[in-house]
């Protein structure tokens, strides 16, 4: 064929054309991933933060069942005062004070403690962006769990928490990525989350998620003052103490952010106030797993593009063999 | 005209000290991979992917590309005249592609475990990384035997002076090469096609830290064009430099045409860009951005000046312009690619700068690239010139 400018010109559209079809067009017939819903038996945490007295036994406590290190910031290195999560700090927690800070629980001149660790989300960016399953979800429990013999070490995982929570050794030699996986080890000899175990004012409260959803619908509905009872540890165990309502902002954070969590959270101060970010409704991983595979449904579409580019390679070649004929003819 | 090597002294200036350089990578890499990351690095859990992965595995796969946008010029298009670009791209490519995986490794912290990503009862084919993974492991392979013919014809003239039974089986070997490498080039077009646009979409499930600026679900398109663009470039600059070196008048008209290519692309790009943070409502973030929005328009202006510079008809033949605009391309793509991945990525409290070993690293696979280029060109026969006398100071060393 000659090398015209026309054809020049129309080659290059449809090539191009296609090229870019087979990446963007299967849009046409989206693999929209549906939304991940919450496990039957899920596990979690309520954390009250106002509760929380910031009294910090559910550090120490994380610390004995993680077995974690005490991470020091003061001169002296005498105190063990984490300042955020890290990897050898599972839990923590952070003060919130405003003006004069006095009035607990208020976010006009208040104060109020709050608690990070993993929230063992619904739709978990670490299990979706992990690309040797070093990270999984327990279909029963929802429990987010670390495998260290899988993992490669990419980080992906860090990068993409919304919530910050997972950490990596980067001091070590031999590293791993550390995590809240829920006090794995207790749970497994009938014991329940160290956290919550120790918790004097049942700030941190351990169980399904169904229940602990139904005790913070019921903490919502309460009048602020009105004197009720809260359950210690878990909502079964009959360790109580009462006291008045408190003020609530009315969301438990968790119930809808980035398709839900199974650690939520009550608290009266705004939630945006104290270090939780504000996020969709909608995981952000389900939109990059809704692009992945819609591209790579059944591999038809590469399939299909490298289709057309041998059709147009093996031309190639056979113009490219005549060509050296012609030369040769030519010498 | 045939491709020759270009013979010349291995130790010169510039191969001295890309091997000092390489030397320094060498040590601190047996740092990092038997010390843990923080000896070397400055990495962080609120920057955990730094310079590494930003530039020598990300903008640097994008240099990478010459090799991917050429091939898809000259055998999809059926350009047969840029044919003399395919070998010295080839080669730039499979360079950048196998420092960009050594990177890899140098970069994730559980290297030992590294060849999970190959092992299929590992695979999370929800990951956007392990297609990403697999197939630039797999582009990389596809690399070393699309230039296994410049090897090939190397063995052949060199047993072709000994004679015999060898000479005769690497001709087979030559030519079964020449019979099977359409399929290797197929192969080597689509899959860059495919995790050149994953790298996009990489970013996605990192959601709100990125700055809409550069958080979108085309993400994909974008990375995607910007390696189109980018291989453009680096193939105009290579040649420019070429046909500078061997002043060949005649390669001016070759490079107006692709400059066309690259002006398609370009153009796509800055509209499909701006065209999305319309229709997603994100152009107010270029009054709230700061520094972010004076790094969006530093990428551009990069992107668009080529576009203005290359208008004129009689300006697309000039050698200078075509230099201008390449390396206008050129940084335009790493800086679009670093800012995605490392500058427009921000968690509150967190702060990052790469330090002196990890700088030290990065320069250093650089110098892996210029060293093993240069002496490769020198004993392989890559580029296709006249006559040797006519090469330049650098590559000739002299």
């Amino acid at each position: 064929m000659p090398l015209t400018r026309r054809n020049f010109i129309m080659r290059s559209a449809s090539s191009g054309a296609a090229a870019l079809c087979a990446v963007t067009a299967p849009s046409a017939s989206a693999e929209v991933r549906e939304e991940k819903t919450m496990p039957p038996k899920a596990l979690g945490l309520l954390f009250d933060a106002t509760l929380c007295i910031g009294c910090k036994s559910c550090v120490t406590a994380c610390r004995e069942a993680n077995h974690t290190h005490p991470e020091f910031s003061t001169e002296d290195h005498l105190w063990d005062t984490p300042l955020d999560l890290s990897a050898d700090t599972l839990t923590v927690i952070k003060a919130y004070s405003q003006g004069e800070g006095v009035n607990k629980d208020q976010e006009e001149n208040g104060y109020e403690f709050i608690k990070k660790s993993c929230l063992h989300c619904v739709d978990p960016s670490c299990v979706s962006v992990c690309p040797v399953t070093a990270m999984t979800k327990d279909p029963d429990t929802g429990v987010v769990s670390y495998n260290p013999n899988n993992c490669i070490g990419c980080r992906y995982c860090v990068a993409a928490c919304p919530f910050g929570v997972p950490r990596f050794e980067y001091k070590e030699a031999v590293p791993r990525l550390r995590k809240c996986e829920l006090c794995k080890e207790r749970r497994a000899v009938g014991e329940i989350p160290a956290c919550a175990e120790v918790c004097p004012t049942g700030a941190t409260l351990f169980g399904t998620v169904k229940e602990l959803s139904a005790e913070a619908a019921r903490r919502h509905q309460l009048t602020p003052g009105e004197r009720t009872v809260f359950p210690r540890k878990t909502l079964e165990a009959n360790d109580v103490h009462e006291k008045p309502a408190p003020h609530y902002v009315k969301e438990t954070y968790g119930s809808t952010q980035v398709g839900g969590t199974q650690v939520q959270l009550l608290s009266g101060v705004p939630f945006d106030k104290l270090g939780y970010p504000d996020l969709p409704e909608k995981s952000f991983v389900s939109t990059s797993e809704s692009i992945q595979h819609t591209i790579y449904k059944g591999m038809i579409a590469p399939a299909v593009l490298f289709g057309c580019f041998l059709l147009r390679t093996r031309r190639s070649a056979k113009h490219d063999e005549n060509d050296d004929d012609d030369q040769q003819g030519g010498k | 005209m045939r491709m020759k090597q270009l013979g010349g002294p291995y130790v010169t200036k510039t191969t001295a000290i890309a091997a000092t350089m390489v030397g320094i990578l060498g040590i601190l890499v047996v740092v990092r991979l038997f010390f843990g990351l923080r000896t070397v690095s400055n990495l962080n859990d609120g920057v955990t992917w730094g310079l590494w992965l930003a530039y020598d595995v990300v903008a640097g796969t994008a240099i990478a590309c010459g090799g991917y946008s050429v091939a898809l010029v000259v055998y999809i298009l059926n350009k047969g005249q840029y044919h003399p670009l395919v070998r010295p791209a080839v080669l730039a490519s499979m360079f950048g592609y196998a420092l960009g995986g050594f990177s890899v490794l140098v970069d994730i912290s559980r290297w030992w475990n590294f060849w999970h990503i190959l092992w299929p009862s590992y695979f999370n084919l929800n990951s956007v990384l392990i297609e990403v993974a697999l197939c630039i492991s797999a582009y990389s392979t596809i690399l070393i035997l699309e230039f296994a013919p410049a090897v090939v014809e190397r063995v052949v003239e060199w047993t072709g002076y000994r004679g015999g039974q060898l000479h005769a089986i690497t001709l087979k070997i030559e030519k079964i090469l020449n019979k099977v490498i359409f399929v290797l080039i197929a192969v080597g077009i689509t899959l860059p096609t495919m995790h050149q646009s994953s790298l996009g979409t990489m970013l996605i499930p990192l959601g709100n830290f990125i700055n809409p600026l550069w958080q979108t679900p085309i993400l994909p398109l974008l990375f995607l064009l910007t390696a189109l663009s980018t291989g453009y470039g680096v193939v105009m600059l290579e040649a420019t430099l070429v046909s500078d070196r061997f002043s060949r008048p005649s390669e001016a008209g070759i490079l107006a045409g692709l400059s066309r290519y690259m002006m398609v692309v370009v153009g796509l790009f800055l509209v499909i860009r701006w065209s999305d943070l319309i229709y997603r409502d994100k152009l107010h973030y270029l009054l709230s951005s700061g520094g972010l929005t004076f790094a969006f328009g530093v990428e551009n202006l990069l992107y668009l000046t080529p576009l203005i510079l290359l208008w004129p008809k009689h300006r697309r033949v000039g050698p200078r312009y075509q230099f201008i605009a390449a390396i206008c391309i050129l940084s335009g793509s790493i800086f679009y690619r670093m800012d995605s991945y490392l500058i427009a990525y921000h968690r509150a409290g967190w702060h990052y700068f790469p330090s002196v070993s990890e700088l030290l690293i990065t320069f250093g696979m650089i110098a892996v690239e210029v060293l093993g280029y240069t002496l490769i060109v020198k004993f392989f026969p890559i580029l296709e010139i006249e006559s040797v006398h006519h090469v330049s100071p650098v590559l000739a060393g002299k």
